[in-house]
């Protein structure tokens, strides 16, 4: 009751402000034009099927790729020291680089090859840039996740006979995926959010069709289409998210008991 | 060793080679030497319990056999074969051999059944169903199979550790070592546990028990080894080692031990 009081005086004060601005009128002309909003949704919503397809693609490549740099890690002994180094290479440089710059690299790098055979269109180095970026952070999600399984349970696979890949596919990288499911879930918000970045190759996504219908209405409104359908995206995604780890939280504490 | 079913142990001794034979084993973890020069011949369907107090290489023993630590010199020899020669396979030498640790170890996100039945299925290559009806069996016989479908979470501390054992059996090792299996138990639990050690030493399984359990080391072993800063100091049957043992540390060792009301 307090709480529900509190913010409405919060967001009251704010409401408030903001619409007592002196150009108030001009930016709400600019911003928040209801007609533009409605007729610029379908075309948004239309273009926002370009970034779900760079999302899915990416988030199942992502998933594959950063376990395998994992993976690759961890592996043990000085035999495989070579293996480890590049991978750390990999992970240390796509995590430095800004993501808008491996995708306009990319996108114009490798197209301007022109090695015979390779595709034209840019959209899979747009794919293929968010993957190289989030397997980097997702590899790191896995690596902490595959160390905090304690290494007798490896010690109980391997006494059992089972070979190392055999212990981590059936015993360690199960146990692994399961704690880092939330953490690996806010990665994919953050990959979600940076399709819009491979508007910079020229494929029409969500953020280019609104820049066209902004530049076609003279107005802003559009883009709040765009908020708008990111924020019905995510939240579910972010509470999924919460609610994962608060089941992990109860889960512990019954444990612990 | 056949592939029998489960539920038969080892035949009986068809020659003259030990079980398990060592010789010369040394092993340090950075400049600490854990295990000084470990010689021990286990005769088949023999029970050999390893006592001495906490960091004397108990547990380093029992994992050096199961190849589980890389050893600094010396040989281990299974059955006439040596396990600790170049090129080994380990992991076909780990499924004749079969470990119990201290803390269970089952697979918190597996059933029993699936604790139970990876080991076979995964690193023999049995079928689903055939591992499945041993591993049942396995259960049956230590009344266990109604928790079959359960996660370890849901068990006891005695029936978890009773399910690790049964996990290590359903491999149909030819030796069982067992590190400590009662020490994260609570009391009342112990009981379960060493009933199902002296069922299995009752039917001829091949058995080296590193235990602080001193009444059940007497009454289970056909011999005692008392290990001391990395060396077996004295080894003889339960009644010489407990009655009259030889070495000065070795009647420190059970004076304590009786202090603390454990004999």
């Amino acid at each position: 009751m307090i709480a529900l009081v509190s913010t409405i005086i919060v967001f009251g004060v704010i409401v408030i402000s903001v619409t007592n601005a002196p150009n108030w009128p001009a930016v709400q002309k600019a911003f928040f034009d209801g007609a533009i909003f409605a007729r610029s949704w379908p075309k948004v919503l239309e273009a926002f099927g370009t970034n779900v397809a760079l999302f899915m693609i990416a988030e199942a490549l992502t998933l594959v790729l950063g376990l395998i740099l994992a993976i690759l890690r961890g592996l043990p002994g000085p035999v495989f020291f070579p293996v480890r180094l590049l991978a750390t290479i990999y992970v240390d440089l796509f995590r430095a680089v800004p993501g808008l710059l491996v995708i306009y690299l990319l996108g114009f790098g490798i197209p301007g090859l022109g090695i015979a055979g390779i595709p034209s269109d840019v959209f899979p180095y747009g794919v293929l840039a968010l993957t190289l970026v989030y397997s980097a952070y997702v590899s790191e999600v896995y690596r902490a996740g595959i160390e905090s399984v304690h290494w007798s349970q490896e010690a109980a696979a391997r006494s059992l006979g089972l070979n190392r890949f055999q212990a981590l596919r059936y015993v360690i990288v199960p146990q692994a995926v399961r704690r880092v499911i939330p953490p690996l879930l806010n990665d994919f918000i953050g990959l979600q959010k940076d399709t819009v970045l491979v508007s910079v190759l020229g494929v029409v996504e969500i953020f280019r069709e609104a820049q066209i219908l902004k530049s076609a209405a003279f107005n802003f409104t559009p883009f709040l289409d765009v908020a708008l359908i990111f924020i019905i995206v995510t939240i579910p995604l972010a509470r999924l998210t919460d609610w994962l780890v608060g089941r992990d939280r109860g889960r512990q504490a019954a444990r612990a008991r | 060793m056949t592939d029998s079913m489960p539920t038969q142990l080892p035949e009986p001794a068809s020659g003259p080679r030990p079980a398990l034979h060592i010789e010369g084993l040394h092993k340090s973890f950075g400049s600490l030497e854990v295990l000084r020069g470990i010689d021990l011949e286990v005769a088949e369907h023999e029970v050999v319990c390893l006592i001495g107090s906490s960091g004397s290489g108990k547990s380093t023993l029992l994992r050096c056999i199961n190849l589980l630590e890389p050893i600094d010199a010396g040989r281990i020899f299974v059955e006439g074969d040596e396990i600790t020669a170049r090129g080994v396979d380990v992991n076909r030498i780990r499924r004749r051999i079969g470990i119990v640790f201290q803390a269970f170890n089952l697979f918190p996100h597996m059933s029993v059944l699936d604790n139970v039945t990876l080991g076979p299925r995964k690193a023999r290559g049995r079928k689903r169903e055939e591992a499945e009806s041993a591993a049942t069996a396995l259960l049956e016989r230590f009344g266990l199979v109604d928790k079959r479908r359960e996660f370890p979470d849901r068990l006891s501390g005695g029936q978890q550790q009773r399910v690790a054992i049964v996990r290590a059996l359903a491999m149909q090792p030819d030796i069982l070592l067992l590190d400590e299996v009662t020490s994260a138990l609570d009391p009342e639990l112990v009981a379960e546990v060493l009933d199902v050690i002296r069922e299995l030493a009752a039917g001829g399984m091949t058995m080296v028990i590193a235990t602080h359990e001193m009444g059940f080391a007497r009454d289970i072993a056909n011999r005692v080894c008392f290990l001391d800063a990395g060396r077996i100091l004295e080894q003889g049957r339960p009644a010489e080692i407990f009655s009259a043992p030889r070495e000065a540390r070795t009647r420190q060792f059970l004076q304590r031990v009786i202090d603390a009301g454990r004999l």
